[in-house]
């Protein structure tokens, strides 16, 4: 380098361009290579996965139904103050009537009563029965409407009624997410939810702390046995690594029903405890149904997530590491602590984001097992998105929870470096 | 690699393609011994009476939002679907279910009675097709209550009287209407007391005098199971699994009729099918609802057919060659003292309602 | 290492309290199922050390004292409950024995290294004694279920019958079910068509992948490994319905445009799905390892003048292969083990065996589920003991001594 400057001129590589061009040239043929490598994947991922999934989540926010099936009405409504006690003039209710013949014949009213009945209960049936009878309405003769309106079901007259609609008549709403966190959109802006309906929050911690005690429980469990395999003759290690890999093969519904064999309370457990007599046969321990339960058969069902990538980190490590320390005078538990648990670290990482990532997506075990107090937030996102129908509200959970995942995601790679994660 | 996936490719082209040839219609059901039921009552006597091949898909417990999904993709691969009434309810608001005319589209009685007179109440909405009448009920364990048996719905909130477990369902329905009733509330004030937040309330406290005792199910199939094993004492679940477990698993259980919870369970044609599939689905809904195929059916399961005039001929269970009669929730024996699901009421109220309970189950 | 340590005999003084703790132990579980824990101590604790101290110091024979031990702690079990406590008390008059016998000789000192303490030579085994504890929570619940799925009966219930051991109890009728009903053997055969082909595109893109993202200079790395793991971040009820839509269009794209069978199109959309799914875990697992890979061997390849696609599948490839393998391992069970995607965007023909056994433990809980396991657990065992005999086969052939 020195000696090219003394020349003056610029380097040339072996074809004659300045070396710099040609470097910057390979660096782009390598990175041109890398990206041609990495695209069909990328594009696979984004095209069947992101895209999709997007505008999933977009639903927590998306809200056009009202606005769509309503227009006149709730261009009207503006005009109307929410706060008055009086329910909204004829204009409004000459609209409505507009707007819900049109609906009608589209069969969209009661799609729009659903909606607003996650709002405001009632809102299903007053739309469904008052449908058929504004069907026979001519918006352009039959007016005026409000008494009209107000006799085929009093709860025209009301107006909490109104208020709902203009309330949740926004195009993009904030409403799914304040539902998601136990709170409401009013008039009044967002409140909480009455105390006996807030659920939804616990969940999330529940959740949390949960998959926290099963990543907490499968590193306890698994590092030994990650250990062992790892120090054990090849010949012993491989059959002991069948034990590990039975479970992992067998389906993880046989492995949620077998732990409700297990654990309840006529199960194995209690049936060879009492048995044996540590346990009076009228006080049989409870072990299912609740957190205990769930935790159990997650961290059974999750073990070999653990196992596996620690397992592949521990072969890496020389045993001579271990004895060099210890011949300079380290005790057992200094040498272990500090160099092989440090080496072994990447390891924990990786199984440690598996299990905990996988933990919190779960449903199906804590449905079979985990009773009222064990259930996750996933269930009622299915619960939302299979019995409900309130997509709107499951994608907002969907999105909270991916966000989290997220952030805790970031956090990992700032404390440990996702690099620094082995997974086989 | 590539050429595996190819070769892989090739193998499953030859594996399915000649399956799609065959004119075919795929009904939704619930699976298991319903499934089944159908498949011997209806599905069989169809495919040999108009060369249709029939695809059962089991997936009824998912239908409400897959026939959305399906229907907002403008892709609707189902031609006949099982559901509950008030999942009808719902399929139907949401557009997502066509709507029938019972005297066009579904045969009178042999009696000529028409077919809406034939169905009569049982027609909750105007999607809806009715199949059968089921019951929640319960089961209780034999050897497990002592000398005297329970008689009474109430026998569930009685911890002292009956200790041990009771299983119910994971849900607010069927639940808050049984807790009023063991608090006094009369039969027929029991959805106006559900209306008001107090109500609600009352009955919640009502189930939170168990709490500790329950053990909540989610699929129809843990009830049996946990009676089988004796976890529970007694437990709501569907009659029909209440009837394979005494009759054809020979377990020492009995059922509790007292304030059975009638409900119903039917067909739905989806909404947005093509003219073809349309006609193929009618015509298999005219010959599948008609009175007879309706009494074959509680030949393989014990739920009683929606049609009035399907009634007498129930026969003999198929295998045990037992009366069916006296097991259908309907028989006058069973049905001393029911309860009516209250559809409408239900529609509106469920997503408060089971929100509330769901937080309730959570304390 | 192993036959380095001297082993000599160890003072009585060692061995009897030992045993008689062990004995002390058993004692209390037959004793307090038998009505006092406290008798059921001291009696086990007198009668093993008494055992040991006869097989000692007068019987000095191993070989008798075992089947005396054995033939005695039978007896002692059919006395107490009858058969099946027999067959315990088979194998715990072995366990005594040996554990008499592995002490007094001072065999477990033979395989530990000769200069470590008492303490550390207790610490090694009590560690072995933990991870066994693991392993038999990881194994013991399907051990548990195996004898289930022979249930004459339709529940997940050890019936009396079969406690019993009596022959009525027991029944192959759920092999027979799952060998004889259609839609079984169909869920079976989807699932064995599925899950290996989804594993393939996943492992072959992602290892492509993998290797494009561990050269250096990738911009936006970060970005592009958050989107590819991203699969497995998204609760997967979301991704089902997410899901649906793409491909339903799709579905209707390649059958409507290119007239595609509507089975075949199923299949290839579930397939797709499933490998979507599986690709996290390759992506991971190839990137961990191509971490430690040498950059220079591909390029001294190179310098020899082998192309890019020699020098991948002679140099790279089976350097990488460990985590290749790995992760195809879990993709593989993705898809294998997979039910809430495959019940959104499968249709019934393509009907898997999670779907199917996902529908018997709702509608009719009934053991065939846990029959299929038991065949599955069956089969794997078969392929993994093969696998691991070829190993070793290998390993003779190549002289190398076993390690």
């Amino acid at each position: 380098m020195t000696d090219a400057t003394n020349n003056g001129g610029p380097v040339l590589a072996a074809d004659g361009t300045p070396l710099k061009k040609s470097l910057a040239k390979a660096l782009r043929l390598q990175k041109m290579r890398a990206l041609g490598l990495i695209a069909p994947l990328l594009i696979f991922v984004m095209v069947s996965f992101i895209i999709p999934i997007g505008s999933m989540l977009f639903r927590s926010v998306e809200n056009g139904l009202v606005s769509e099936t309503l227009p006149l009405t709730v261009a009207e409504l503006q005009q109307w103050n929410g706060d008055s006690s009086e329910p909204p003039g004829e204009e409004v209710f000459s609209a409505f009537v507009a707007d819900m013949v049109v609906a009608i014949e589209a069969k969209n009213h009661t799609r729009l009563g659903t909606r607003l009945n996650y709002e405001k209960t009632g809102m299903s049936s007053l739309f469904r029965k008052s449908g058929r009878k504004i069907k026979n309405l001519d918006p352009a003769v039959d007016g005026p409407f409000k008494e009209k309106l107000i006799d085929i079901d009093k709860r025209w007259g009301d107006v909490e009624t109104w208020r709902t609609i203009k309330t949740h008549s926004v195009g993009i709403t904030n409403g799914y997410f304040l539902n998601a966190v136990d709170m409401r959109r009013t008039p009044e802006g967002a409140q909480s939810q009455p105390e006996d309906k807030q659920i939804l929050i616990t969940l999330f911690k529940r959740t949390l702390i949960m998959s926290l005690a099963i990543t907490a429980s499968c590193i306890l469990l698994g590092y030994p046995v990650a250990w062992i395999l790892a120090n054990l003759p090849a010949r012993t290690a491989n059959i002991l690594m069948i034990l590990v890999l039975l479970p992992f093969w067998t389906s993880l519904l046989v492995r949620t029903s077998a732990w409700k064999v297990m654990l309840q309370q006529q199960g194995v457990i209690n049936e060879v405890l009492v048995w044996l007599g540590m346990v009076p046969d009228d006080a049989r321990l409870v072990m299912i149904n609740n957190q205990f339960g769930t935790i159990v058969a997650m961290t059974h069902i999750l073990l070999p997530f653990m196992i596996l990538p620690m397992y592949s980190v521990m072969q890496t490590i020389q045993p001579t590491y271990l004895r060099a320390a210890k011949s300079m005078g380290a005790t057992n538990w200094t040498a272990f602590w500090r160099v092989y648990f440090p080496l072994s670290v990447p390891g924990i990482g990786a199984g440690s984001i598996l299990v905990f990532i996988l933990s919190i997506g779960y449903y199906i075990t804590p449905e079979i097992v985990g009773g009222t107090k064990g259930v996750f937030i996933s269930n009622r996102i299915a619960y939302h998105i299979s019995s409900s129908l309130n997509w709107g509200l499951a994608a907002a959970l969907g999105a909270i929870l991916l966000a989290v995942v997220l952030v805790l995601y970031w956090a990992y790679d700032k404390i440990v470096g996702i690099d620094n994660v082995k997974l086989g | 690699m590539k050429l595996s996936t190819l070769t892989a490719l090739a193998v499953t082209t030859a594996l399915v393609a000649p399956a799609a040839i065959a004119e075919e219609m795929t009904i939704v059901s619930w699976g298991g011994a319903y499934t089944k039921s159908q498949k011997n009552a209806y599905h069989d006597p169809y495919s040999e009476k108009s060369g249709i091949t029939i695809i059962n898909d089991d997936s009824s417990a998912e239908a409400v939002a897959k026939l959305r999904a399906m229907n907002e993709a403008g892709n609707v691969t189902w031609d006949v679907v099982d559901v509950v009434a008030a999942d009808a309810i719902r399929l139907c608001d949401e557009g997502l279910a066509m709507e029938i005319n019972p005297d066009e589209h579904l045969a009178p009685a042999p009696d000529g009675t028409s077919a809406a007179d034939d169905f009569g109440d049982l027609i909750v909405s105007d999607c809806f097709i009715p199949q059968i009448v089921y019951s929640t009920t319960f089961g209780y364990r034999t050897d497990l209550v002592g000398d005297t048996p329970p008689t009474s719905v109430c026998a569930v909130f009685d911890t002292e009287a009956y200790p041990g477990k009771r299983s119910l369902e994971k849900r607010s329905i069927n639940n808050m209407e049984w807790a009023l009733l063991c608090d006094g509330v009369a039969k027929e004030d029991v959805y106006d007391v559900l209306e008001t937040e107090e109500g609600q309330n009352q009955a919640l406290a009502k189930l939170d005098t168990i709490k500790d005792d329950v053990i909540w199910w989610s699929a129809g199939a843990d009830t049996p199971q946990l009676l089988a094993d004796g976890e529970v004492v007694m437990g709501s679940t569907y009659n029909g699994r209440l009837f394979s477990v005494i009759e054809e698993q020979n377990q020492p259980v009995a059922m509790l009729w007292d304030a059975q919870v009638f409900d119903l369970d039917g067909w739905i044609i989806p909404a947005g099918l093509s003219d073809e599939r349309k006609q193929r689905a009618l015509d298999y809904i005219y010959f599948a609802t008609d009175t007879q195929r309706l009494a074959d059916q509680a030949k393989w399961i014990s739920y009683g057919p929606a049609r009035a005039s399907s009634a007498p001929l129930v026969g003999q269970h198929a295998d045990l060659g037992i009366d069916m009669a006296p097991h259908m929730p309907t028989d006058p024996n069973n049905a001393k003292n029911t309860f009516l699901y209250n559809y409408e009421f239900w529609a509106d109220y469920r997503d408060d309602i089971e929100a509330k309970f769901q937080a309730w189950l959570a304390k | 290492m192993a036959a380095l340590t001297p082993i000599s005999r160890k003072p009585l003084s060692l061995v009897l309290p030992t045993v008689a703790a062990a004995g002390g132990l058993l004692g209390l579980f037959v004793g307090t199922a038998n009505g006092s824990g406290f008798m059921g101590i001291v009696i086990g604790a007198a009668l093993i050390a008494a055992m040991a101290f006869v097989f000692i110091t007068i019987l000095k024979n191993e070989q008798v004292s075992k089947w005396i031990s054995i033939v005695l702690f039978a007896a002692g079990g059919f006395f107490f409950a009858g058969i099946p406590a027999m067959i315990l008390g088979l194998v715990f008059g072995w366990l005594f024995h040996w554990f008499i016998y592995w002490l007094y000789e001072g065999r477990y000192r033979a395989k530990v290294l000769p200069y470590l303490t008492p303490g550390q030579v207790l610490w090694h085994y009590g560690f072995r004694v933990i991870c066994g504890a693991i392993f038999v929570f990881l194994i013991t619940p399907i051990l548990v279920v195996m004898p289930l799925s022979f249930n004459s009966q339709d529940f997940f219930t050890f019936t009396p019958e079969m406690l019993q051991f009596k022959a009525e109890g027991y029944s192959l009728k759920h092999y027979k079910d799952f060998f004889s009903n259609n839609e079984w053997q169909r869920s079976f055969k989807n699932s064995l068509l599925i899950a290996p082909i989804a594993t393939i595109i996943s492992v072959s893109l992602g290892t492509l992948a993998a290797i494009g993202l561990s050269q250096s200079h990738v911009p936006g790395r970060r970005a592009i490994m958050a989107i590819m793991i991203s699969p497995m971040i998204v609760p997967l009820i979301i991704s089902a319905t997410g899901m649906f839509f793409f491909y339903s269009d799709i579905g209707n794209w390649l059958e409507g445009t290119l007239g595609l069978p509507k089975n075949f199109v199923g299949y290839v959309k579930v397939i797709l799905a499933h490998s979507v799914l599986g690709i996290p875990f390759v992506i991971i697992t190839v990137t961990a390892t191509l971490v430690g890979f040498d950059q220079s061997l591909t390029r001294a390849a190179a310098n020899m003048g082998a192309d890019p696609v020699r020098t991948f599948f002679k140099i790279q490839m089976p350097l990488i292969l460990p985590g290749v393998i790995s992760g195809g391992l879990f993709a593989f069970i993705t898809s294998f083990d997979e039910v809430v995607v495959v019940l959104f965007v499968g249709s019934a023909s393509q009907k898997t065996l999670p779907w199917q056994m996902f529908t018997g433990l709702r509608e009719q809980i009934s053991p065939t589920i846990l029959a299929v396991a038991t065949i599955l657990v069956g089969i794997s065992i078969c392929l993994l003991a093969t696998v691991e005999l070829l190993r070793r086969r290998s390993e003779r052939l190549r002289g190398m001594s076993p390690t």
